[in-house]
């Protein structure tokens, strides 16, 4: 047996895999949450995109990568779409950005738009036409234990990185990214600057809301390829999402790191029932659960006084008027 | 140009215009979505209200859907209130239930007359589970400063995976394991006789638990608006500075409101057991989102107790005509989309309460127009 079989380089290997959605669905969050909106619809949007990409992968005929890229573009169209809805709602007309992005995931999630779109094209009953299967790009996935966590990955997965890269740099290194900052630690300040706070706001919302969708697409596309109605298929990382949002300190780089311990905590489960381990499943699966509550706690009681790295005005409304 | 100004005094007709404005606007969006996907609106909504309304025992089974959705809903509205989002009334009704069926259990076969025992220890139960369980992010949020919105979240999460664990996964106290076929099949041991809730009406079937969720309505109604806890309740919420200012026990507050907010939701599944199922029931639990259908329930009642009793028959009879109308011509997920529909436009028409529109460039001096900064921020 060798060393790539055992169970330790087993789970960090899924722990990548499991860990990207959650990925692609914080950093979203990050981008909107940095610009002063907390959007707590990240769940509905995760299950929409998945839906929605699931479909793209039946209706559209081609070659298979063709396929699997169009499909995650129409998956983060659909993620955007729904935050569009959040985005009016809390931007314009001012609503509360809680309650709306409750609404959200109700409006999108697996008794609402997700199942009807789900039942209304009959995708439960069709096999997956498409898989994103993994990529040896470098020819590395035999390679000892690094081959199989990080070379022998989808394309999601490599693109995950390439993302979190782009969005660090974007929020550091960028005019925009300093705006994006601007506008969500003092949005009259930037309003003063000449910065348009709407706009930011919208585009940053939008910009969530697509890799949220992208997010969902992870899992009918490449983690479980298929549509199961109901929200058994995300399953609780839109809201995992949001969490590691918070013990990231809104800082991408943590995001990656925070996801891959959410990934393991999700793979576990189901390497030890291969080993046949006998411990209850329902107290594995509730690891990850509990594990976000544990960190937060821990993180929120450390740096409850100074907020390390929450955007001063997110969840407030800006109102020019009101200033 | 539209511009939008801050009211100063919100005339009490509005809080209900707009919601039922709201309700309209969101049923012709509704129809839109359905004739989009090749439905006729109009058929689908008399196939709607017969089943949820205004059909034979359509009522009947329509407060049946409404009990829990009463319970969450309250929950929901007791903790919103003071801007504590506790969005775990899921998990908490979860754990009524497991209390509630316990203790059934525990009192074993008595004669008939003693239902009200049970009916009351039930409901003991329940509420003192689903209170403690909403303790979990009400103390974590009180003394470690932790997002209570994420924490009861996952705790739905975590309360749904312990149920199964007790009926399907384990040979618990709540599982029947005395036949073969409840062994291959697990299931909940089935409640005493006694212990099943008594109904009210012959045509009309009114369950206990409903009447109950409407004298906890009043009950938190008269807390609310005449006690000097909901007054406080209310301070907190609407400007927690002030509140600290004023001397009030905030962190207090809090505890108090999730152990209520828990404890009301755990009521509802007191009332599952009793009422409706009479044994423990992991899926029909789950598959329901009680928990997150009370959250419309509240934010559409804006928080008033009784206004949630309305709600929650309304949204009660939605889902009641979901299910009986499941089917080819009525596709799983709409009552949600309905929901969602009805809750954003219910947060539109908000805005219309709050503000003002005025349509016209010209704008007033400031004196005429007074403040436009909200007193306490």
């Amino acid at each position: 047996m060798s060393i790539n079989d055992s169970l330790l380089v087993i789970v960090l290997a899924q722990a990548v895999l499991y860990g990207t959605p959650i990925l692609f669905a914080a950093l979203g969050e990050l981008l909107a949450e940095r610009s002063g909106v907390l959007n707590l619809g990240v769940e509905g949007m995760m299950l929409f995109g998945a839906a929605v990409g699931y479909w793209a992968t039946q209706r559209v005929h081609g070659p298979s990568a063709t396929v699997l890229l169009l499909a995650v573009l129409v998956a983060a169209f659909s993620g955007a779409a729904m935050a569009a809805i959040h985005a009016f709602l809390t931007i314009t007309l001012r609503a509360s950005q809680i309650v709306s992005g409750l609404a959200l995931t109700i409006f999108a999630g697996g008794l609402g738009l997700s199942a009807y779109f789900g039942s209304e094209l009959h995708l439960a009953d069709l096999p997956a036409a498409h898989q994103l299967g993994s990529l040896d790009v470098l020819g590395l996935a035999d390679f000892p234990v690094v081959g199989p966590i990080l070379f022998d990955q989808s394309a999601l997965v490599y693109g995950s990185w390439a993302l979190t890269a782009l969005v660090a740099l974007y929020l550091s290194r960028t005019r925009w990214g300093l705006n994006v900052r601007a506008v969500g630690e003092a949005p009259a300040s930037a309003d003063a600057m000449g910065i348009n706070v709407t706009l930011y706001r919208y585009t940053h919302v939008l910009a969530g809301g697509a890799l949220a969708g992208v997010g969902g697409a992870c899992y009918s596309l490449s983690i479980t390829p298929s549509w199961v109605s109901g929200d058994t298929l995300v399953n609780g990382a839109g809201w995992i999402a949001i969490a590691l949002v918070i013990f990231a300190f809104w800082r991408p780089e943590l995001c990656l790191l925070g996801a891959y311990l959410f990934g393991a905590l999700s793979a576990l489960p189901f390497a030890l029932q291969a080993r046949d381990v006998t411990i209850a499943p329902e107290l594995l699966y509730s690891l990850p659960y509990v594990m976000t509550i544990v960190v937060l706690v821990v993180v929120s009681t450390g740096f409850a006084k100074r907020r390390l790295g929450a955007p001063a005005a997110l969840g407030i409304p800006y109102v020019r008027e009101e200033r | 140009m539209i511009r939008l100004e801050r009211r100063l005094e919100q005339p009490w007709w509005l809080s209900v215009a707009v919601p039922v404005g709201s309700l309209a606007v969101a049923f012709a969006i509704m129809a839109i979505v359905l004739a989009a996907t090749g439905h006729a609106p109009g058929h689908t909504y008399r196939q709607m209200l017969e089943a949820g309304f205004t059909g034979n025992g359509a009522f009947s089974a329509t407060l049946i859907s409404a009990t829990p959705l009463l319970f969450t809903g309250l929950a929901a509205a007791v903790a919103f209130r003071m801007q504590l989002f506790n969005i775990g009334a899921e998990g908490q009704l979860y754990l009524g239930a497991v209390g509630a069926s316990w203790i059934a259990l525990q009192l074993g076969d008595r004669d008939a007359g003693s239902t009200p025992l049970y009916v009351l220890a039930m409901c003991v139960a329940a509420g003192i589970l689903g209170a403690l369980w909403a303790l979990i992010p009400g103390v974590l949020r009180a003394f470690a400063h932790t997002n209570e919105i994420i924490t009861s979240l996952m705790l739905n999460y975590v309360a749904g995976f312990l149920i199964t664990y007790l009926i399907f996964d384990s040979a618990s106290y709540w599982r029947d394991v005395s036949t073969l076929q409840a062994l291959s099949f697990p299931q909940g041991k089935p409640m005493p006789t006694a212990a099943e809730w008594p109904v009210f009406g012959s045509s009309l079937v009114v369950p206990l638990g409903f009447l109950i969720g409407l004298a906890v309505a009043a009950a938190l109604w008269l807390l609310y608006s005449r006690t000097r806890f909901g007054f406080e309740v209310s301070v907190i919420g609407d400007s927690p500075r002030a509140a600290r200012f004023a001397g009030m026990r905030t962190r207090r507050k809090i505890l108090a409101v999730m152990a209520l907010s828990g404890g009301v939701a755990g009521l509802g599944g007191a009332s599952q057991i009793g009422d409706f199922t009479y044994t423990l029931d992991p899926t029909g639990l789950q598959g329901a989102a009680f928990g997150y259908t009370g959250i419309v329930v509240a934010a559409l009642a804006r928080y008033n107790p009784f206004a949630v009793c309305v709600v929650a028959v309304l949204l009660g009879g939605l889902q009641n005509a979901g299910f009986t109308l499941q089917g080819a011509d009525f596709p799983s997920g709409l009552v949600g989309v309905l929901q969602g529909i009805i809750l954003f436009c219910a947060l539109g028409g908000e805005l219309l309460i709050r503000y003002r529109m005025r349509i016209g460039r010209r704008a007033r001096t400031r004196t005429e127009s007074g403040p436009t900064v909200e007193p306490a921020l």
